[in-house]
Parts: C-alpha cells; structure tokens; sequence
C-alpha cells in the first residue's frame, strides 16, 4: 500500500493562502531503465494529481517519468470554508490512492 | 546453360541488401535523449501557434547539482491571481531528457498564489524551460541552466 504524506494546516483565516505538500510513495519507474541483463523494465509512474476542495478542483498535476521518484509537490489554495480537501493519485497499472484533511476556516 | 552469379555480383548484391537492411534499422532507433527540436515540438504541441514571450515566469533551479534524480524545482509567475486575470497552467519542459514533458500544473483563481514546486529527474547538464498560460490566453516563459554531476536514468535497474 503507497503511502501519502499530506501538510494542510489544519486551521485557517478566512481567505487567507494556505500552502499544501503532497508526498507520496512511489518508484516512477521511468521505462528507459534497463535490467542488468538489458531487459528493458516497464514503465510505472503515477500520471496526475487532483486536489478538490469539498469536491470543486482547485489543482491538478499531470506528471511525465521526469518527476523523481516519491513524488513532492507543493501547490497553494485559498482557504474558503471549512471542509475536506481530498487529494487522488493515479497512475499506470492501475495505481489510485485517494487521500483527505480537514481544515477549519474561520 | 544457365549462368550461375559470379563471386563479385554475388557479394555487390549482398552489400545492397545489408545497406538497406542498415539504413532502415537506422531510420527506426529513436535517439536516447531528447533534442532540442524535439523540446520545441513538445512546447508547440502544447501552446499551438500562439506566441510566447519572455517574461513573467520566475524558475527557480539550484545552478549545480550533484544527483540529477532528484532536483528541486519551483516556478512561480507575477499574477494577481483573480478571477479575471489568473494563471491557467504551468508547464515545464527540458531539451535532453529521453522525453522533453516534464509536468504539466493546471491552477485557477482559487490557487491564490501561481507557484508551485516539485522534485525533478534530470538526465543532462542542460537547459530548462517554463512556460505558463494565462486566461487571456497569453504565454510567458523563461529558462535555466543547470549543471548536473551525476546524472539520473543511468543507473542499472533490479
């Protein structure tokens, strides 16, 4: 199971800028790499990243194998109200993984 | 009687054979890294025949960098980031990666700040370009250079 590091602060200002980091575990396989035997190796990577803000899309990442591996990627959003910001990875072979936090908005 | 090939027409028969045979296995291996026309190609795939001028767009790139597999990156553009004059997307691309697309960042009003920053792969010593798209539809672009010691995807896989 990958693993996902989110940072939202977890309170915010009405309006005010909040900075958000994803991590996420994960090889991306870039598919020009070759086995010692010169088999070339398939590639995996995680191909976007979507972040909605109680369900409207505020940010989305669409990556190529020139991303490094455990994918990092900081973005920002302005804090409107409170609820969920949910974040879904997806890539080759099937790879999803969907994450969430919480931010109170006051 | 019929005439058998002779040694020498043999041999000039054979060589035209493995020439074309060549010149085809030439025309089909992709080069291994990208080039610079091909960097343009994949930027004009994106941006269409729009123009794209110098400016607005801040790359921020160390100058040198030891292991190419991971490299910091952060792009940042000069927007008032409002509902009618926002940055749509950031795109970056590099001229000698075995693909120039690095990643694509589609942003909005609700961004409140046109900056993003990730970790990159770098395969060369070479030159980075970011580029973004506002919504009046207007492109804006700058680039780095940045020398790489170690390089990534050379390494032997598993």
């Amino acid at each position: 199971m990958a693993s996902a590091l989110i940072n939202v602060p977890p309170r915010a200002r009405r309006g005010e800028i909040i900075e958000i980091k994803t991590l996420i575990s994960h090889t991306m396989e870039t598919g020009f790499r070759r086995t010692q035997l010169g088999a070339p190796i398939p590639r995996d990577i995680i191909r976007r990243l979507v972040c909605t803000y109680n369900g409207a899309e505020v940010f989305r990442a669409e990556l190529h194998p020139a991303i490094s591996a455990n994918p990092f990627i900081v973005f920002s959003t302005i804090a409107v109200e409170s609820g969920t910001l949910e974040f879904q990875w997806t890539g080759d072979n099937g790879f999803s993984v969907t994450q969430s936090a919480a931010i109170l908005v006051e | 009687m019929q005439r058998r090939a002779s040694r020498r027409e043999f041999l000039r028969a054979a060589g035209g054979v493995a020439a074309g045979l060549g010149l085809g296995s030439l025309v089909a291996v992709r080069p291994a890294r990208a080039t610079p026309a091909e960097m343009e190609d994949a930027i004009r795939k994106v941006v269409g025949s729009a123009t794209i001028n110098p400016g607005r767009v801040t790359l921020d790139l160390p100058p040198l960098i030891e292991n190419g597999n991971a490299v910091p990156l952060t792009v940042a553009v000069t927007s008032p980031m409002t509902g009618a004059d926002h940055v749509r997307a950031i795109h970056v691309f590099t001229q000698k990666n075995p693909q120039p697309n690095v990643a694509s960042f589609h942003l909005g009003p609700r961004a409140g700040r046109a900056r993003v920053a990730t970790r990159v792969r770098l395969a060369d010593s070479q030159t980075v370009v970011a580029i973004c798209e506002l919504s009046d539809g207007s492109f804006w672009s700058t680039s780095a250079d940045i020398v790489v010691t170690l390089a990534a995807c050379l390494e032997d896989g598993i």
